[in-house]
């Protein structure tokens, strides 16, 4: 009778060493499998920071670049219109930029690195239509209290100048700003925020 | 170990000299050339038919292109995978004389990290276009483009190691010889009747092939057997001597191999663990096994 | 009341699992399929080496699927892309060499154990009474496989990949009368091209699979049906004891299970070797044209298909033309495969196992072997391996001559079967079986 159990025990203990081993196995094997789903070097290059240079950007204007195939604005404010962002602070949901929809640079009054250059991703936080720009000058279609930002077409919503979304809007939060740096002033990094001054 | 970055003696891309002239011409950019060969070409070939036969004729005049079964014994090329210096050399040689007429689409710029160089290593020595890092190794030039004006489009070589083999790349690159008969006024041991004149010329100068005399009984019609010898004579020295430029032809194999298949190294390396893990994993199961046949008979 | 109605079940003492499993079982088949085909599914006891190969070419074919389905996650079937789209998984997709070459090495594998798994059958007599089914679902498999093998490998858009398939598919235009509108049909173009690469893409990673897994389920039903044969030859089930439970019978699981769990890690260490170390096997496995993209307008010097068809393929061209046609070559190399089904019939002798036959068969069966592997190898080399011949002989290819000779005993082993099988000088058969 001993002996039964003995060679129970010994047989039961070698089918589970075998079987942790082989499971061992089959998770070390399941790795590649799992592993390819991964984004591959051309998803990759594909997705890789973008350089930006806005060595023309003239005071006012508004750029685009193409990132992930996003559009990322890039808009060189002047004085005036940062004045307006100020001027903004009541009428936005979020104006502390509490919600993290921005890297910790870029969580202050002008959501960005250097206050007169914003880069914002074009993209509504809505359901992802690209808003239009609207500037002070269209206050006629959007109201007297404008002081110049984006309008989505798609469902209304409004961001000011430094992406804010307003209250009311069916967008919840603030447009995106992307991790950025700056490798020169004339040079802008989008995507990747780990080199440069 | 020391990193090879000096590669500031970029030179853009090698020229050939075209039959007839003197190669002391000074350095011109592939793309001046590539019209010129091919008006070489078509000022030979009035007819369409005879243009679309001159480069079939160069295809498949060659015999037994693949396997060296003309008899030409290949030379085993001392390759060293693991000497990433080596691959370096190898990488800057590729780029500064292959990587205009072939290009290496399937081989990616940022992957050459393997050779221990870093990206910026990469785009400030070895990119001369406005490719990214990220980008493929492309060359401008379109197959038809190439077709059109070499006759035959110059194939692809990110995984030419694989389809030839180390021994022949590198019995083929050392090779070259000058051949009047020829057009581009180059021919070449290995590959006979080759399209692609020596890309390296300047390097190992320029040879002429000696016929050895006729033995006894020997008659020079067979094929040329393994037991042929080939001699060449340097009729024109290189910047290079001859022992030099086997290294570099070395260090280029090396690197094509490296390219033909990037993961080679991690792949034996997994396969270290692996199979420890499956050998060490064999005498548990076979007691497994022992064990519940005990109780038959 | 209820504890003592319900059985455990799953053995491991789990109130849950047992529970679970009951629920289950009350709605399907689950006991009674485990019980019928693992459980108490009685094998004879004295398998041997040649018996793991029918359990390895099912793990082989686990092994294709899943490899197969990750690879078609990123591969491109389109005549501009697919040569890039396997260099772009061997290099850019994370894991993905490993999983490209274990499909690679899988085929082949798939081939070894399949024809081993063949050669214990003409060993020990299982294509023999009443076996016969099993035997024509097994060929029909091996059939199938072949087309699984000959559809895949046009994927990667290889030279050796694009011509292979052109001379095969020029086969089919040797048939009299229909023969160049078949091809046509087949191709979908005049030559291959990307029309032949879709649809050859959809039949390998669909259509056959499906109908390979319903066959195999098929063997393996049939299998069950009758009981497996074993290295003696004779039927266990003719000695039964009072549970009839055959005598030199033990149950597949737990005794075959392990045993066979042991024959996977041995294959896995000769297959891991191959994968890591050399995945091209000299040029066997992974053919050096094949990393040329296909090209139309130039015929690479040496054609020839893998190694597991050479043996066809050698037959195929041993046979001169006749009448201008090559038509004979074609039918010789059908009839040689087709052949294989008629193996149960063939067969006379009164004796399964060449334990216990005469010495015809033995020496029958290795002259088989040796041709079809001197076959085989001549059909990987051109045709001038050998040299020729002198004047005496009209300066033919001696490859050629062997592959000749080779062939008429490759059909006199099975044409002749029925001959020399009846009037073997057999060895009396045991009632039990021994090892």
């Amino acid at each position: 009778m001993s002996d039964d159990k003995q060679v129970n025990k010994g047989r039961r203990n070698l089918v589970i060493a075998c079987g942790a081993a082989g499971g061992v196995a089959g998770v070390a094997a399941a790795v590649p499998f799992a592993a390819s789903w991964l984004p591959s070097e051309r998803a990759k290059a594909g997705g890789a920071p973008v350089v930006a240079d806005i060595s023309a950007l003239e005071p006012g204007q508004i750029m685009t670049v193409e990132w992930r195939s996003k559009p990322v604005w890039i808009v060189r404010r002047t004085k005036a219109m940062l004045d307006g962002v100020t001027r903004d602070d009541g009428k936005v949901s979020d104006p502390k930029s509490d919600v993290p929809m921005q890297p910790e640079y870029a969580k202050n009054e002008y959501r960005s690195i250097k206050p007169e250059v914003l880069v914002l991703v074009g993209i509504c936080t809505h359901l992802g239509c690209s808003p239009q720009s609207k500037s002070i000058e269209d206050k006629a279609e959007i109201g007297p209290d404008w002081e110049g930002g984006w309008l989505c077409p798609c469902h209304g919503s409004k961001f000011d100048l430094a992406g804010r979304v307003y209250k009311g809007a069916p967008a919840p939060v603030n447009l995106e700003v992307p991790k950025y740096t700056y490798l020169s002033d004339t040079r802008i990094l989008i995507g990747d925020d780990t080199k440069g001054a | 170990m020391k990193k090879l970055i000096g590669l500031a003696g970029k030179t853009g891309c090698a020229p050939f000299p075209p039959k007839g002239t003197s190669p002391s011409r000074g350095i011109e950019t592939c793309g001046a050339y590539i019209p010129r060969i091919g008006a070489l070409l078509q000022s030979r070939c009035n007819s369409f038919l005879t243009g679309l036969l001159l480069p079939a004729a160069v295809l498949f005049g060659s015999p037994a292109a693949m396997a060296s079964e003309g008899g030409v014994r290949l030379d085993t090329a001392p390759i060293n995978p693991t000497d990433v210096i080596s691959l370096q050399r190898g990488a800057r040689t590729f780029a500064n004389y292959c990587l205009n007429c072939h290009s290496a689409s399937l081989m990616r710029w940022n992957r050459l990290t393997d050779l221990g160089l870093n990206e910026s290593q990469i785009s400030d020595n070895l990119i001369f276009t406005g490719a990214k890092v990220g980008d493929l190794m492309d060359v401008a030039m379109t197959r038809k483009d190439a077709r059109k004006w070499f006759g035959a489009a110059p194939p692809d070589l990110s995984v030419i190691a694989r389809a030839r083999g180390a021994d022949w790349l590198y019995s083929y690159l050392r090779g070259f010889y000058r051949d009047p008969a020829r057009p581009t006024g180059w021919n070449n041991t290995v590959f006979e009747n080759v399209g692609m004149p020596n890309p390296m010329w300047q390097l190992q100068g320029e040879r002429v092939r000696v016929e050895p005399a006729a033995k006894d009984g020997e008659t020079k019609e067979g094929h040329g057997g393994a037991g042929k010898s080939v001699k060449y004579e340097l009729v024109k020295p290189g910047s290079l001597t001859p022992v030099q430029y086997d290294e570099t032809v070395r260090d280029l194999v090396n690197f094509l191999v490296y390219m033909g298949e990037p993961a080679a190294t991690s792949r034996k390396q997994i396969g270290i663990f692996v199979l420890l893990y499956l050998l060490a994993l064999w005498p548990l199961v076979y007691l497994l096994k022992r064990e519940f046949w005990k109780d038959v008979h | 009341m209820a504890a003592a109605e319900k059985p455990p079940v799953s053995g491991t003492g789990s109130v849950v699992l047992d529970g679970a499993l009951t629920w289950v079982d009350q709605r399907f088949p689950l006991i009674s399929t485990w019980k019928a085909h693992l459980a108490e599914y009685y094998a004879p006891k004295n398998f041997n080496f040649w018996y793991y190969f029918g359990g390895l070419a099912m793990l082989v074919l686990g092994i294709q699927i899943v490899t197969g389905i990750f690879l078609t996650m990123n591969y491109k079937p389109d005549a501009n892309l697919a040569f890039a789209s396997v260099e772009y998984i061997m290099r850019e997709v994370p894991g993905g060499w490993f999983i490209r070459y274990m499909h690679s090495t899988g085929a082949s594998a798939f081939f070894i154990c399949v024809y081993l798994h063949m050669f214990r059958a003409l060993l020990y007599g299982s294509h023999r009474k009443p076996r016969e089914l099993i035997w024509i679902f097994g060929v029909l498999i091996y059939l199938l496989l072949m087309g699984e093998a000959f559809f895949g490998y046009l994927l990667p858009w290889g030279q050796m990949s694009y011509w292979g398939a052109q001379v095969i598919i020029n086969l089919f235009s040797a048939i009299p009368f229909i023969g160049p509108d078949l091809s046509l049909w087949i191709r979908g173009d005049y030559v291959i091209a990307d029309a032949t690469l879709n649809r050859f893409f959809a039949l390998h990673v669909i259509a056959l699979p499906l109908a390979l897994l319903g066959l195999v389920m098929a063997h393996l039903l049939a299998l069950h049906e009758v009981g497996s044969n074993n290295p003696d030859g004779i039927e266990i089930a003719k000695h039964k004891d009072a549970k009839g439970i055959p005598l030199d019978g033990i149950p597949f699981h737990p005794y075959y299970t392990v045993k066979d769990i042991l024959g996977v890690v041995v294959f896995l260490i000769v297959f891991a070797i191959i994968v890591f170390f050399a995945p091209e096997m000299g040029g066997y496995f992974l053919e050096a044209n094949n990393f040329i993209p296909a090209n139309p307008l130039q015929t690479p010097p040496h054609i020839a298909p893998v190694w597991y068809f050479t043996p066809y393929y050698s037959i195929l061209r041993g046979v001169p033309p006749l009448f201008h046609s090559q038509f004979p070559g074609v039918v010789a190399m059908g009839v040689s495969v087709m052949i294989l089904f008629g193996l149960p019939w063939l067969d006379r002798s009164p004796v399964k196992s060449i334990r216990y036959r005469g010495p015809y068969f033995k020496v029958a069966l290795a002259a088989f072997v040796v041709v079809f592997l001197v076959l085989g190898y001549l059909g990987t080399e051109p045709i001038t391996v050998w040299g020729q011949f002198g004047a005496w002989m009209g300066n033919a290819d001696r490859a050629t001559v062997v592959a000749r000779i080779c062939t008429v005993i490759y059909f006199l082993f099975f044409f002749l079967m029925p001959w020399y099988t009846s009037i073997d000088k057999n060895k009396p058969e045991p009632e039990r079986v021994t090892h």
